[in-house]
């Protein structure tokens, strides 16, 4: 699925990420954590290959990224679910056709009927025709999270999803999440929310990886 | 009016889902369809040049290629029988189609513009001019001027050829800048066109980096821009070539008198050429888009 081998990864020659090695396997749940810049979204962005390696080989679902053409990776990208810290929407379009965009970009018609389902799921079915701009930071995410979900991708890759959200919120994202690892998803959160790992771990078996001194460990029982 | 919205934002380019994931930008919008507006209708009367200095060219051509003068010059007393051995040597001269000498009533005509109406024709010493047209096969000019020369030494036969090739190449040149200004205001366009999709690429980078992150390919994000600026520059371009060929078709009509500029347009299935322009410049702008677009997404993942 997604597999890193001793890799590394840097900016303008200095080293961010060193020797990372780390296999998902289907259905398995993941946190990232680590103080903030540790890397925990170039780890992310690795994994969609957004990023390219220095070092060491990334492989998406059996191929090596240096050796991925521009539409393989964007084939590669319609089976990753990706929940951007930021989001990344287009603020020109209404909410349907934001999460309805990898479906568009595929060049398919989105079945409305199942958008609104998808909608009603994260809790905005009224917010359908709003704005990005007109939503609160939690539906943003929610949104944000729909999107992830539309192309039904085997593996979903979420930064910092709970970032900007209140404690209830981001239980209730935790709870989607949750719920779709339990379809059979390959989940990753990166987050440096510990109280969010604590609360997950009660309720899915989660691994949790920690980015320290540009290395992933993983995290002790002190979660 | 469902339709008349559906037409209008095809026009715009955001008719689909797939093109709407583009931002509208009426400021890009507006300098496009401008922008090909003016260029189509720079490139109609570029054409309407092109084609006119042609067909200049064709008439002094063959207008020119068909006659030539004789002109003799001779004492007085010679200057009968000298006229008539001409005469009778071009009556058996193969490739004459006629021939007639200028009466003084003519030659008045043809001296006035120098010498004004009120010159004594017959107080002069004036040559005598006789007119000949040629028919197809052509005069043998090399064995004429060898007879005429033995027969009436003061005739110097005048085929024209000193006038007429400068006129004709000044012609053919004309056309050739005609053709060359077509060429220009195409890469103008081009490169307007270039300019207003970078600018509108410029400031939709995000948008373009997040439709890479969703899994969208080069070619369909190519696309929704390309679409958007062919369809601008076809629109703008059908506008400006409308507008030429009105401003073509109220041009005075074509006399003796107007000459070369009353001649400018476009005359029988000649008014078709223009209607190429529109399309033409809707390929300039698809080239010049996907080229920008291919450039701005070679530097995103």
């Amino acid at each position: 699925m997604i597999e890193l081998q001793n890799v590394s990864m840097g900016y303008g020659g200095i080293e961010l990420l060193t020797e990372m090695t780390l296999k998902l396997v289907p259905g398995s749940f993941h946190f990232l954590t680590g103080p903030s810049g540790a890397g925990k979204t170039s780890f992310l962005k690795l994994c969609y290959a957004e990023l390219l390696p220095s070092a060491g080989f990334v492989n998406l679902f059996g191929q090596d990224v240096r050796q991925m053409g521009r539409d393989d990776i964007a084939r590669t990208r319609q089976r990753i679910g990706v929940v951007h810290q930021d989001c990344q929407f287009l603020d020109h379009l209404p909410m349907t056709e934001n999460v309805a965009l990898p479906i568009t970009v595929s060049g398919r018609t989105p079945d409305m009927a199942e958008l609104r389902e998808l909608l009603a799921w994260v809790g905005l079915r009224g917010q359908a025709n709003a704005l990005p701009p007109e939503l609160s930071g939690g539906e943003r995410q929610r949104a944000a999270l729909a999107r992830a979900v539309i192309m039904s991708p085997e593996v979903i890759l979420a930064d910092e999803p709970t970032g900007n959200v209140d404690w209830e919120m981001s239980k209730r994202l935790l709870a989607l999440l949750i719920e779709l690892n339990k379809m059979g998803k390959t989940v990753v959160i990166a987050t440096h929310d510990l109280n969010l790992i604590r609360h997950a771990k009660s309720q899915v078996s989660a691994r949790v990886l920690r980015i320290q001194n540009r290395r992933l460990h993983l995290a002790g029982a002190d979660l | 009016m469902a339709g008349l919205d559906g037409f209008l934002a095809l026009l715009r380019g955001d008719g689909t889902p797939a093109d709407r994931v583009v931002p509208p930008s009426a400021q890009t919008a507006n300098l496009t369809v401008l922008t090909a507006a003016a260029m189509a209708f720079l490139a109609v009367f570029a054409l309407a040049l092109s084609l006119a200095t042609g067909r200049l060219a064709d008439r002094w051509s063959e207008a020119l290629a068909r006659s030539a003068t004789i002109r003799i010059s001779a004492p007085p007393e010679q200057m009968d029988a000298q006229t008539k051995a001409v005469l009778a040597a071009l009556a058996t001269t193969p490739g004459v189609a006629s021939f007639r000498p200028l009466d003084d009533a003519e030659m008045k005509k043809l001296l006035d513009p120098w010498f004004g109406p009120d010159l004594p024709v017959d107080s002069l010493p004036l040559p005598k001019l006789i007119e000949v047209t040629e028919s197809a096969e052509g005069i043998d000019t090399d064995g004429l001027r060898l007879r005429l020369s033995a027969e009436a030494p003061g005739a110097v036969f005048d085929d024209h050829t000193r006038w007429r090739q400068p006129l004709v190449s000044a012609a053919h040149r004309l056309r050739l800048l005609g053709g060359l200004s077509l060429v220009l205001i195409g890469g103008a366009m081009a490169g307007l066109i270039t300019l207003a999709a970078q600018a509108a690429l410029a400031a939709n980078g995000q948008v373009i980096r997040t439709l890479r992150l969703v899994g969208a390919r080069d070619s369909f994000i190519a696309h929704a821009f390309v679409r958007r600026f062919t369809m601008r520059g076809f629109v703008g371009a059908v506008v400006g070539t409308v507008l030429a060929m009105i401003g073509l078709a109220i041009l005075p009509a074509a006399n003796e008198a107007g000459g070369f500029l009353t001649g400018l347009g476009f005359s029988g299935w000649g008014w078709l050429w223009p209607l190429l322009i529109p399309p033409v410049a809707a390929i300039v702008a698809y080239g010049a888009t996907r080229g920008a677009a291919q450039r701005m997404l070679r530097g995103i993942r």
